[in-house]
Order: structure tokens, then C-alpha cells, then sequence
């Protein structure tokens, strides 16, 4: 009886997530009346301004990844090595841009960044676009730090670092040559969620006013029928393909088999 | 002149002082063992030794030169670890290489003394593997390796064998005192197993509660314990508590029975009480032994321990155990039986607190 009412709930939870996605994708297929066509895909991958603002939007996603791994992954060490005490602090901070909106955070970054301000980072495209990447990895926080804080738990880095100082290694050495190769596939799944938030990310880009994929897809849903779901089909593509590529190299990864 | 000399070295966390004014000098060669119960402050002067702790006091000197301000990769200090500390990310030829690589060597002597290293623990043929495709003890031959290639000064093994078996443990430790003995490299050992330390030591420290007890070479510590706790801690052994009856003679009496020893009582006298210790295989069961050097008594039990029997047998208030080496013929005395032990004058010691 336990059983019958387990298949249920999973059969009702997966007709819950599935029936709309099935019922987007056919609508997405009907753009030409009466048969089923990739039309609307074909319009949406051919529109300049689709391939315009997904570029961007890769390119920062890409931005992001790399100054995320740079601030998460020394801070994560460091706390583990060095000040454990401080952890659930840190665990805190880093779990804030989920209950704090992302309309908070960009109005507080105009605020403080615009072109009267000590810091006119809004100032230029540039300055903007740095603003961007800080607003994305904020975002992108709690998914990085508690993919690369896992990681870190999975290996003795005080040991390994011990092993590394006696041989000579600076800090430098151990953090890159060391620690960051044993948490690749942790630092991996941080960077495919965060191209996953970043490329759909709409309320920081359209304030900012930066032509990332966010504001395009809502762009084009409040003016267009068949074309949103096809776009929205192919963002959901997108972040599946990242999920699939977060199992793929955790199946790669070297040294987490236990000793013979 | 001693290589490694660590002078009133002292240690703190927070309010406890885990190492009370720690001496030592080490000659070049020398291997020399730390041993004692968890918690007496051994790994933490080890790893004040590899700059991992900041002495609370005191002066570390490697070859006449201060380590003191030095940070642990300018050392020149090789380690092991317990827990092997292989680099997961690299195998085997590269976890050796690792400290070459670091201190920039060309890559033809890397390639040399990597092979070198290999030879020298026997695992040339497992370059390629790494170290989730090994076993406990291939992997801690590895990280042995591993500390040796960029030629240290000293060589720290903290507690390398607790995670192996016991007949790896055997065979692993011999080869590392043959490979210590091979290049003639400053070591020292951290372990809390008696007979590990006995069985490779040039010297033994015994240290108990953050100080030395009593430094000397395996046969000094195991047949003349300076303290009580040396005497219990090494080997196994009995503590007979005897009533003072002659100082200027030597002489105890171990409840109504009277023995004379060969040191000296001391600062005692008569009517005192004095601890001695015995060594179980001290001992001989003589039915005909009479006199100052055989005490008589009635067997409470005996256990087959495989190549020996331990007998207990109860001596005015104390209870003395006494080996046996086990043969086919032998039978050993039955419960409640009286048997007499004979011993030498000076197998009894006197032992001080």
C-alpha cells in the first residue's frame, strides 16, 4: 500500500512538471497552421538580436564563472584550513542573495555605483558590465560556495596542504596545484549552475540595461506568441544540458574511488 | 657537534601546556623514536620540528641554523603523514616529483631521481597508478618516496604505519629503517607502539605528559626504566610495592618474604615503602630456589599466550606475573598450586616516580 501511494505522488509530481513543458513544446511546434514545424525555432535562432544577447550572456556567464572561482574557492579553503570557527558565518553570507531579491541588490548597486557616486561604475559600459558579473556572482553565491565547500569536504586539505608545505609548495602552489584539482568536478557543478542562472537571469541585466538573454526573452514573450515558447524551450535545453554535464564529469573525476 | 637540537621547547593551547621544557640533541643518522600515549605532546613537538606549530618557547636548530623564523616549505624537512597525504589529482611519478617540480630542478634530474626513488621502494612498475589504485602500504612507500626526492635535511614520520595491518606494519617499518640506514638521513619517528619503536630505534624518548620521561637507546629504556611510567608504558611488567627493611644492605621484604636488590634503596629508610618492577620473562619457575632471590607464592591464574604461558601468582599483597616459553611438554602450574620464581639480584629495579 506504501508503495501504491510513493508511485502516485511521483506520478502526480512528474505530470505536474512535465504536462506544461509538454504542452509549451507543442505549442512552440504549431506556428505553422495546421502542422507540426520548427518555425518558431527557426525564426528565434535567426533573429540577430537572439544571437546578440545569448553571446553576451555566455560571455559574462563565462566572466562570472572565472571570478567566482577566484573569490569562492581561495575563501572556501581558507575558511576550512584556517578559520573553521567561521564557518557558519560564512555559510550565512554566502546563503543572503537567496532571501534577498535581486531587485534589492541592483537598486543598492545603482545606489552606490552611479555616475555621481565615489564609484561610477555605471558610468561606462564597462563599469556596467563589471557591475553585471558582480550582481551575477552574487547571485550565483550559495550554489558556488556550497558546491566548492562539498568539494573541500571530500579531501583532507589540511593534510594535503601539510604534505605540500614539506615539499616546499607556497600557497599559491598548494591552492592551484593542489586543492583546486581535487575540487574541479565541485568547482564544475558551481559553474554549470551558475551559466544556468546567469543566462536566464532578467531582473539585474534589464536594470542595469545590458543586452543579456533575461530581458530578450521577455522582450520577445510580450510581443510574440509561438516564438517565447520556443525560446523558453530552448532556455530549459539549456539548463538541462548544464545539469547533464554537471553528472558527466563527476563520472571523470580521479582519486575519489576508495584504496584498493 | 648534534644536527637536529631542540632546546626548552615549549608549547600552549590556550590555558593547557601540552609540551613542558623539551630537550633533545640528535645526531647526523640518527633515528630516533618518540613514543607515548595519545595526548603526551609527541606529534605536536614533531610538527613544531616541520615549522606546522609555533614552539611557545624555546629553540629549534637544523646544522647549527635557527629554524625559528623559517616557514614550513623553506625548511627542507620531508614528512609522512598517517593518513599517507598521496595528492589525489596525481600519480605516483608525479606525487614524487611534486617537491622537485616545486624547488625547480631540471626535468632530467626529476626523471632521474624520480626513478631513483621508485627503485628504492620497489614500485617502478606502479608510476603510472594513482593513489585510489593502490593499497595502505604501497601508497605510504609512495609518500616515503615522496619525501625523500627533493633530499632533506630531516626526515618526520608522524605515526606512518597506525593505518596499515599488522603484517604490512612489520615489513613496512623494516624497509623504512633499511632505507634510513641506506641514505644515512636524520629521522624521527612519532609512534605510540612499543615495539615499533624498540624494533628500529637508534634511541627511544618516552615522553609523558609533554616531557621526556627518560631518553636512551631501545635496550636502556626497556631493561633500566628511569620512572614509573616508562616502566609501565614499555613492555609489559610487574610493579611490586616492598617495605624497606636494611638500606645500607639492599634489603626488602615483599610481604613476609625478604629479597635483597643489587642498586642501591637510595634516600630511605627502614619501614619505607619502595616500588620495584620485574619483568615477566625475568623469571623462572625453581622448585628448589630458596633465599634472597626467589619469592614463593600461590598461582591465581595462567593464560596461553601462543609462544608463552603468563602466570600470575599472588606474593603478599602483590600479584607477580611470570612467563614461560611454551613447548609440547610443558604444564603449566595449576591454579592454587605454590610455586617458587627464581630471578637475578638485579632484574628487580627500583623505581622512582
Amino acid at each position: 500500500m506504501k508503495k501504491f501511494w510513493a508511485w502516485g505522488a511521483l506520478a502526480i509530481g512528474l505530470l505536474y512538471f512535465i504536462l506544461p513543458l509538454m504542452g509549451m513544446t507543442n505549442f512552440s511546434l504549431k506556428m505553422r497552421r495546421g502542422v507540426y514545424s520548427l518555425d518558431a525555432y527557426a525564426v528565434v535562432l535567426g533573429d540577430p538580436r537572439f544571437q546578440e544577447t545569448f553571446t553576451y550572456s555566455v560571455v559574462m556567464a563565462l566572466f562570472t564563472i572565472l571570478f567566482g572561482v577566484l573569490l569562492v574557492v581561495p575563501t572556501a579553503y581558507w575558511v576550512r584550513l584556517k578559520l573553521p570557527a567561521l564557518r557558519p558565518y560564512i555559510e550565512f553570507v554566502t546563503l543572503l542573495p537567496l532571501v534577498i531579491p535581486a531587485i534589492v541588490i541592483v537598486f543598492g548597486y545603482i545606489r552606490l555605483y552611479n555616475t555621481s557616486s565615489w564609484l561610477p561604475l555605471t558610468g561606462s559600459i564597462t563599469g556596467t558590465n563589471i557591475l553585471l558579473m558582480f550582481g551575477y556572482a552574487t547571485l550565483a553565491l550559495p550554489y558556488m560556495y556550497r558546491a566548492v565547500d562539498t568539494g573541500l569536504r571530500s579531501i583532507d586539505i589540511a593534510t594535503l596542504t601539510e604534505a605540500a608545505q614539506s615539499l616546499g609548495a607556497g600557497w599559491t602552489t598548494i591552492l592551484f596545484r593542489i586543492i583546486l584539482p581535487n575540487v574541479l568536478v565541485a568547482v564544475l557543478s558551481g559553474a554549470f549552475l551558475t551559466f544556468a542562472i546567469v543566462i536566464g537571469e532578467f531582473t539585474m541585466a534589464a536594470l542595469l540595461n545590458r543586452p543579456a538573454f533575461g530581458p530578450y526573452m521577455q522582450l520577445l514573450g510580450a510581443n510574440r506568441a509561438y516564438e517565447p515558447a520556443a525560446l523558453a524551450v530552448i532556455a530549459f535545453a539549456i539548463t538541462w544540458g548544464c545539469l547533464g554535464l554537471i553528472q558527466l564529469v563527476s563520472r571523470f573525476q580521479k582519486g575519489t574511488q576508495s584504496p584498493v | 657537534m648534534s644536527f637536529l637540537t631542540l632546546s626548552s621547547i615549549q608549547k600552549s593551547f590556550g590555558p593547557v601546556q601540552v609540551v613542558k621544557d623539551f630537550n633533545m640533541s640528535i645526531e647526523k643518522g640518527e633515528f630516533v623514536s618518540f613514543l607515548g600515549p595519545s595526548g603526551c605532546g609527541k606529534t605536536t613537538v614533531l610538527r613544531m620540528i616541520a615549522g606546522f606549530e609555533t614552539p611557545s618557547g624555546g629553540a629549534i636548530a637544523i646544522d647549527g641554523k635557527s629554524q625559528m623564523n623559517l616557514r614550513p616549505n623553506q625548511r627542507n624537512i620531508g614528512m609522512v603523514f598517517q593518513a599517507y597525504a598521496l595528492f589525489p589529482n596525481m600519480n605516483v611519478a608525479e606525487n614524487v616529483a611534486f617537491g622537485l617540480k616545486v624547488a625547480g630542478r631540471p626535468k632530467a634530474e626529476i626523471d632521474a631521481r624520480v626513478k631513483e626513488m621508485l627503485g628504492l621502494i620497489k614500485l617502478d612498475h606502479l608510476a603510472d597508478r594513482y593513489p585510489y589504485q593502490m593499497s595502505g602500504g604501497q601508497q605510504q612507500r609512495v609518500a616515503l618516496a615522496r619525501a625523500l626526492a627533493p633530499k632533506p635535511q630531516v626526515l618526520l614520520l608522524d605515526e606512518p604505519l597506525s593505518a596499515l595491518d599488522a603484517k604490512i606494519r612489520v615489513s613496512l617499518r623494516e624497509e623504512i629503517r633499511m632505507i634510513q640506514q641506506q641514505l644515512g638521513i636524520t629521522t624521527v619517528f612519532v609512534t605510540h607502539d612499543q615495539e615499533e619503536a624498540l624494533s628500529i630505534s637508534d634511541r627511544i624518548v618516552v615522553m609523558n605528559a609533554g616531557k621526556a620521561d627518560q631518553i636512551g637507546t631501545p635496550a636502556e629504556i626497556y631493561n633500566r626504566p628511569a620512572t614509573r611510567f616508562v616502566a609501565g608504558f614499555v613492555g609489559t611488567l610487574n610493579l611490586i610495592e616492598a617495605k624497606v627493611v636494611d638500606p645500607a644492605a639492599n634489603r626488602v621484604s615483599i610481604g613476609d618474604q625478604g629479597v635483597t636488590l643489587r642498586e642501591p634503596l637510595g634516600t630511605v629508610k627502614a619501614g619505607d615503602m619502595v616500588s620495584l618492577a620485574l619483568r615477566p620473562e625475568a623469571g623462572s619457575i625453581a622448585p628448589d630456589a630458596k633465599g634472597d632471590t626467589a619469592l614463593s607464592g600461590a598461582v591465581v591464574s595462567t593464560n596461553f599466550l601462543g609462544s608463552v604461558i603468563r602466570t600470575r601468582m599472588k606474593v603478599g599483597d602483590s600479584i607477580i606475573s611470570f612467563d614461560m616459553f611454551n613447548s609440547p611438554g610443558l604444564v603449566p602450574p595449576a591454579v592454587g598450586e605454590t610455586v617458587t620464581l627464581r630471578f637475578t639480584a638485579g632484574d628487580l629495579l627500583v623505581i622512582s616516580d
